[in-house]
């Protein structure tokens, strides 16, 4: 049942995109994250994994500092982006999210054309100078989507009136018009059927060639069939993070094997 | 007897609910499955007086006075013979107020005779309306009690007669609108009449003296309602210019920047100012906004009048922005935290997050708030009859003195005024045209808030 694609399994060799150190996360008085260290490897896909309310979608969020939208959150420790703090005083948290793009559980495409939806990011950037330009863009980041022949067609009609796959593909061509660096993506396909869940792992596997690719999910086999890296999150505690061959196959920590094969989570 | 019979009709009923819920009881306690809970047998008793003795008892109050009425006329037709209707309720008001003890003078015998009649006619009506209140709740109450069965369908009765009831009671509005516009219809009807459509209609001239004596000097009264409607439009302009940016403004504030503490405390100050009477907003433009303005726009010599229209319109102003401020919050808060987040996700500031998302999001409840606040201002009375002019001009000068279309009504209905001549009569052609204008302003505003709602749902 699990095909994984063959994918290319060894990306040791990648440079470090995102190096964090001693990560702590806080809600309040919650403490969310405790202490996480991991590297982030460019041109890889990451997978996080780990039971509901492990930390795995807290952490992603702090990697564009998404957090900082909610009042409560503080977040403490080192996060690095090609070696610069991305908490620092002097980094905007505006710029940085143009670098590091952002896909979401629930395809969230705002309520616009499909052209405009994938123009935004592009116009708020001013990556494009001319209509054409923009024509360009938003054509090669629907391509990249693989919806450009669905939606070639009706670009100018509201990105809601997509299904629910063809919506999550949008949001991730959206994301990739404004060139990030690093694609974020929190659940992509749980709110997706199982033929939009393969198009979008298909996706992801292609994404892998320009983009660092974070992305968390629920399901093991997903894990399993997209990712190079795998970390596991449990409790707030980074348990495991590893080939993801390794830690399907011939996992080191005790609570990782459980998870895996079912006991936990 | 009406007490009495209401006391009556209510002990029934409660007997009722009280005797079919146990008979209900006791067939389950039997053994059989009852089909609806004992609670809805004991209630389908209830509504089952309930409800067709008070329609009962309503018709009977509201039709006994004409019935005694007419009884009393034909008793004493023969003295009748040959009056104007006038006389004849002089007559009958007078029985009546003898039958009350009120008693002027001395009354000839056949009043007193009439009057005692009347008393007598009442006590009747009084005990046949208690016989046959009893008699029907009896009846009702019988009936319910025989219905109940294991298999008898309680709730179904019951949920037909509350669907009933709800029924009733959408209609009401309906109908009491119907009857709003009928009688507006019926005296603007009557005014135009006597004053032409055309000249009401197209007439820049409003000066609604009419002679009450043959002698009198006085105004022939000219009726255009133009400029009390040009006077409506400033101020409600002047209002809008005040309320929209401010409303706007501190919506989008308190939604989505302002720190929580700040928040706790604006909102709350919104809400109070969204509870001031109008007749303060009303002070506070005659006693404080009206004189500042004046004294300002001296200084700088500015030809400034005392019953500014700027003043009143501002004021009306600030009445509005906590309605706005409230729709377009609610409208705010109303678009999802996954649409805030794929804006910020892409690296929107939050003003670009706002105003090219949330905006658009959110714009069909913010128009729609904002035409309200145009109904409101166009019918708002009393800060207007307060701080605004009673001199209709054709003037769109903000420093001038305008009238509006509610000052005029308010200042023609008021003092000695009878309801056959053209000056009372055309408190009512403005009062149509104002519930014209603020219908057609709703229906806009709901077409809109319809129309872009489908866009984006």
């Amino acid at each position: 049942m699990y095909d994984a694609p063959k994918l290319e399994r060894n990306v040791d060799d990648r440079t470090i995109k995102f190096s964090a150190r001693n990560v702590h996360v806080f809600y309040g008085e919650t403490e969310a994250i405790k202490g996480v260290d991991v590297d982030i490897l460019d041109n890889t896909v990451t997978a996080f994994i780990g039971p509901s309310g492990c930390g795995k979608s807290t952490f992603l969020r702090c990697l564009n500092r998404m957090n900082d939208t909610i009042d409560i959150c503080r977040v403490t420790g080192d996060i690095r982006l090609d070696g610069h703090d991305i908490y620092d005083r002097s980094v905007d948290p505006v710029q940085l999210r143009a670098k590091v793009g952002m896909v979401f559980q629930k395809p969230n495409p705002f309520p616009k054309s499909i052209y405009d939806n994938v123009a935004y990011g592009p116009r708020i950037h001013g990556l494009a100078r001319t209509r054409a330009d923009l024509d360009a863009i938003v054509e090669q980041s629907l391509r990249r989507a693989a919806l450009w022949d669905e939606a070639k067609d009706r670009l100018d009609q509201p990105g809601t009136g997509l299904s629910g796959g063809q919506q999550q593909r949008l949001c991730i061509a959206r994301a990739v018009a404004t060139s990030p660096e690093v694609l974020l993506m929190d659940e992509p396909c749980s709110a997706l059927d199982p033929i939009a869940t393969a198009q979008v792992e298909e996706l992801i596997d292609e994404l892998r060639q320009d983009y660092s690719v974070v992305i968390v999910t629920h399901s093991m086999q997903q894990a399993a069939r997209v990712s190079q890296k795998t970390a596991f999150f449990h409790l707030g505690h980074l348990v495991e993070f590893g080939d993801t061959g390794q830690i399907f196959t011939n996992p080191h920590d005790e609570r990782t094997e459980s998870y895996i094969t079912g006991r936990i989570g | 007897m009406t007490t009495a019979a209401f006391l009556c009709l209510f002990a029934l009923a409660i007997i009722g609910y009280v005797w079919n819920r146990q008979a209900a009881t006791a067939i389950r306690r039997d053994g059989a499955r009852l089909h609806s809970l004992v609670g809805f047998h004991g209630a389908f008793s209830l509504l089952m007086v309930l409800v067709p003795v008070l329609v009962v008892i309503l018709l009977w109050l509201v039709l006994q006075g004409h019935v005694i009425d007419s009884i009393l006329k034909s008793g004493i037709a023969a003295r009748l013979e040959g009056l104007g209707t006038g006389e004849v309720q002089l007559i009958i008001a007078e029985i009546k107020s003898i039958a009350g003890g009120t008693i002027f003078g001395t009354p000839e015998d056949w009043k007193l005779a009439a009057a005692d009649r009347y008393l007598a006619l009442n006590v009747r009506s009084g005990q046949l309306m208690l016989v046959v209140v009893t008699a029907l709740a009896l009846g009702l109450m019988l009936f319910s009690r025989r219905k109940v069965a294991a298999d008898f369908r309680a709730r179904h009765g019951v949920e037909h007669i509350i669907s009933g009831l709800m029924i009733f009671c959408s209609v009401v509005a309906i109908f009491v609108t119907i009857g709003i516009v009928a009688s507006l219809m019926f005296e603007t009807g009557k005014f135009f009449a006597k004053v032409p459509v055309t000249e009401f209609l197209f007439g820049t001239n409003w000066e609604p003296q009419i002679p009450l004596r043959e002698d009198q000097v006085a105004a022939e009264g000219a009726f255009g309602w133009l400029p009390v409607m040009l006077g409506t439009l400033v101020i409600t302009v002047i209002a809008l210019v005040v309320a929209v940016p401010v409303g706007l403004m501190s919506a989008i504030y308190l939604n989505e920047f302002a720190p929580r503490r700040f928040r706790a405390v604006a909102k709350p100050f919104l809400e109070i100012l969204a509870g001031v009477p109008t007749v303060v907003y009303g002070f506070f433009a005659i006693l404080v906004v009206a004189p500042a303005m004046r004294g300002f726009g001296q200084s700088i010599g500015l030809d400034v009048s005392p019953n500014i229209a700027l003043a009143a319109g501002s004021v009306m102003g600030i009445m509005l922005i906590p309605f706005i401020s409230s729709f377009a919050d609610d409208a705010l808060s109303a678009v999802p935290q996954s649409l805030r987040d794929g804006a910020l996700g892409l690296g929107a500031t939050r003003a670009e997050m706002m105003t090219s998302v949330l905006f658009p999001a959110a714009i069909p409840g913010i128009v729609g708030g904002i035409l309200l606040a145009v109904s409101r201002a166009i019918g708002e009375t009393m800060i207007v009859v307060m701080a605004a002019g009673l001199i209709a001009k054709m003037t769109i000068n903000p420093l001038d003195s305008v009238t509006t279309v509610t000052v005029q009504i308010v200042t023609l209905l008021i003092g000695d005024t009878s309801f056959d001549n053209p000056k009372t009569l055309a408190a009512f052609a403005l009062g149509m045209m104002l519930f014209l204008v603020t219908l057609i302003i709703n229906v806009f505003a709901l077409r809109i808030v319809r129309k872009y709602r489908e866009a984006y749902d």
